[in-house]
């Protein structure tokens, strides 16, 4: 008898904890949107500073699903977001080519800065010249991480080799290790294994096992990082939250938003340049 | 149950009954009557065909060949036999909840199964182990337990694979008495059994099996006394018959 | 986020470590309650029929238990995804997406286990339910109930699996703060994102976790036996 007042008893309080949970979240889907954004950008705290102003602001309550650039841009051709938020200028322009969106707006840009370990054996701590410095890590062999997952940064990376005149898929060998994984994950293995890294500044400020790794490089304009935000085209997709969604950039772009983006501050220094009024961003 | 509506289940006829397993003759052309009256006991070596001729009669394995009745009926269910299998299982449960158990199988209305279990559990000697886990108990307690169970729905027939194969004497003697007790109540006894004493002990009829044949079969005493066949002789000489 | 102060989260009862928790326990525990109503009754029917073909469903399943949770999310995502057959439903990056991608890898392990227990205690029973002339439905009910410690096992094993895995839920749920964030899923980004001493105290709960559900195994086993199994 009393093995079965448990069991009956166990079974309520399963069946009341399960319905609770989904209770308490279903409330908050009407006035939600997706967001398909870049892990680096997640990492960054950007979003657990400026979501809930924007819940005060615009009443929209933003789910934000962080992805590499690449990935976050197919999670919008699926239609299984409402908004993407990038930084890849080039594929987001492709996105808008393909007709995936109507417009892009220019948002905000951090910078990119160069990562490397305590002995730095491409001796290019201090240089202001990023191509001479994947040059000279490339000529010593020196490991280097890479993000290898299609983001935004790793893009940017896969640029600047580029311009250093590198076919970095040819001419990679052991000392260049491409994980596929996040910034946070790539900044953890760069420190694990003394490697320098390309990483985002907001990401580098917000990382909590730096270990003896140090900026090497910083203030190139090469490594200007500009991220945009589109709207899914509602054309495609039509159960894109079209108004949710436009009312989310529209925060963005506004001087208020703006302001509030430049107000996010990471030990005391500032981490996104708002620049939405720039024609060229 | 009411018994004088219910037609009873003997005699058990076996006409020419084979049965084969994977090209091996279990029984062959076992031809046997099986009538009310004082314990049939069948003996015989190990693999004999004892357990099978048992099983068959209750009803749980089909011949291969030949036919079966029960009190002139094919194919009745097992409403009023019942079987101790030589290695009884217990249900996970208490001794009284496993009689309980075997009286709702056998339809016994629930108001009724309480007095029936306290009635059973005296009848096998095991007043007071009602809450026992049964599956705790000793084997001579178990194989009393299974007799409680199998007569729980009140059997005309009432068949024993080898009760007392793993018994000591004390437990012997247990079973032994509650087995005349039930037959003296006018329930029909099949017991298989490899122990002689005990067959003469118990047995009004004997059916000797060898590879699966009834060698030979009749009363006990003219059994054991005078031995119709030499097969029977060599056996109660206690050779080995190969 | 320093050491000192995400043990004192952890300690403090912070409401959205408190949300992370419960998420993860209804995700798990809701997974594993649809599991065990589909799963279980699919052990018993397998143990207890004879089919063409049964052999091989028995190998699948077993074969199944070892589903890569990776795998079941992505075909579970591309099910889900608006541009996939189920997308009108809109599930994706919802908690309902992690319970149905949870659901689909806990079913083999209950139902293989269940298949193994009943078939076990069927084949034990066998002679004695047939002897006592029990129907097949009374028949299934006594082996159901009688096994029911071992069946308990099995659900924790189902539950343990749920609890533990991240694969499957990061990908169908997006790992979205506030909504379809987990302790496992909160782990994997604590830790990408170095804040390796959250990720520690998440651990630890999850961990907690983890060794409740085995003593709670372990105690149906204990009770099982003290009925004699």
């Amino acid at each position: 008898m009393n093995i079965q007042k448990i069991l009956r008893f166990a079974a309520l309080a399963l069946s009341s904890v399960t319905a609770f949970a989904w209770l308490s979240t279903a409330a908050s889907e009407d006035s939600s949107i997706v967001v398909a954004s870049t892990t680096s950008t997640q990492d960054s705290g950007l979003f657990e500073y400026l979501l809930p102003i924007v819940k005060q602001k615009t009443g929209v309550t933003v789910k934000v699903v962080a992805q590499g650039t690449g990935q976050a841009l197919d999670t919008g051709r699926r239609g299984d977001a409402d908004v993407v938020f990038v930084h890849s200028k080039p594929a987001e322009l492709e996105f808008l080519a393909q007709g995936e969106s109507l417009k892009r707006y220019p948002v905000m840009y951090n910078d990119f800065v160069l990562i490397g370990p305590k002995e730095d054996p491409a001796s290019i701590r201090g240089g202001r010249d990023i191509v001479q410095a994947f040059k000279a890590i490339k000529s010593k062999g020196a490991p280097f991480v890479s993000r290898g997952d299609r983001s935004g940064t790793h893009l940017a990376e896969l640029k600047l080799w580029s311009d250093a005149g590198i076919d970095i898929e040819k001419e990679r060998g052991p000392w260049y290790k491409s994980i596929g994984q996040g910034m946070g994950a790539a900044l953890n293995v760069a420190a694990a294994s003394a490697a320098y890294v390309l990483a985002d500044r907001a990401t580098w400020i917000h990382f909590n096992n730096k270990a003896d790794l140090q900026i090497d490089v910083e203030g190139d304009t090469r490594l200007f990082n500009q991220y945009g935000v589109m709207l899914v085209n509602p054309a495609r997709h039509p159960q894109v939250k079209k108004e949710l969604g436009q009312r989310f950039i529209d925060y963005l772009v506004s001087p208020e938003g703006q302001r509030d983006i430049a107000a996010y501050k990471v030990n005391g220094q500032q981490l996104f340049h708002p620049n939405a009024n720039d024609p060229e961003a | 149950m009411n018994t004088a509506l219910y037609p009873s289940d003997l005699p058990i006829v076996f006409s020419e009954v084979h049965v084969r397993a994977h090209d091996t003759k279990i029984l062959n052309r076992v031809t046997l009557t099986i009538d009310s009256g004082s314990p049939t006991v069948l003996i015989g070596p190990n693999g004999s065909g004892k357990t099978t001729l048992l099983r068959v009669a209750m009803g749980l394995a089909p011949p291969s060949d030949g036919r079966i009745t029960w009190g002139s009926r094919e194919q009745l269910p097992p409403l009023r036999r019942a079987i101790v299998f030589q290695r009884p299982v217990m249900l996970r449960r208490s001794c009284a909840a496993n009689v309980r158990y075997a009286l709702a199988a056998a339809g016994v209305p629930r108001d009724r199964r309480l007095r029936r279990t306290t009635e059973l559990l005296r009848l096998v000697g095991l007043e007071g182990f009602e809450a026992r886990p049964a599956r705790r108990m000793s084997g001579g307690e178990q194989q009393r337990l299974a007799l409680a169970r199998a007569l729980a729905r009140e059997p005309d027939v009432l068949f024993l694979d080898e009760p007392t194969a793993s018994l000591d004497p004390a437990a012997t003697k247990t079973i032994e008495d509650i087995v005349q007790a039930v037959s003296s109540r006018g329930v029909k006894v099949v017991m298989a059994t490899h122990d002689l004493g005990e067959a003469r002990r118990i047995a009004g009829d004997i059916v000797l099996l060898h590879r699966g044949a009834v060698v030979e079969s009749g009363a006990a005493e003219t059994f054991f006394a005078q031995p119709a066949t030499e097969e029977a002789r060599r056996f109660l000489a206690g050779e080995l018959l190969l | 986020m320093d050491g000192t102060s995400a043990w004192h989260l952890i300690l403090s009862g912070d409401p959205a470590l408190f949300a992370i928790v419960r998420l993860s326990l209804a995700v798990s525990l809701g997974a594993t309650l649809f599991a065990a109503l589909l799963g279980a009754p699919l052990g018993a029917l397998v143990a207890l029929t004879r089919f063409p073909g049964r052999e091989p469903v028995i190998i699948l399943l077993n074969a199944l238990m070892g589903l890569p949770p990776v795998v079941t999310g992505l075909a579970v995502y591309l099910l889900l995804s608006r541009s996939g057959p189920l997308g009108p439903l809109g599930l994706l990056f919802t908690p309902t997406a992690m319970v149905i991608t949870q659901t689909v890898l806990v079913i083999p392990i209950i139902a293989a286990l269940t298949r193994q227990t009943i078939e076990d205690l069927w084949n034990e029973y066998r002679d004695e339910l047939a002897a006592m002339n029990v129907g097949p439905w009374q028949g299934v009910s006594t082996l159901l109930w009688d096994a029911r410690f071992s069946l308990v096992t099995a659900l924790l094993a189902g539950f343990g699996r749920a609890a533990a895995e991240v694969g499957s839920i990061i990908i169908v749920g997006g790992n979205i703060e506030g909504f379809t964030r987990t302790m496992t899923t909160a782990i994997a980004l604590e830790t990408s994102k170095g804040n390796l001493a959250l990720a520690v105290g998440l651990g630890v709960i999850l961990l907690g976790l983890v060794v409740l559900v085995s003593a709670l195994a372990w105690g149906a086993r204990r009770a099982g036996e003290r009925l004699g199994a």
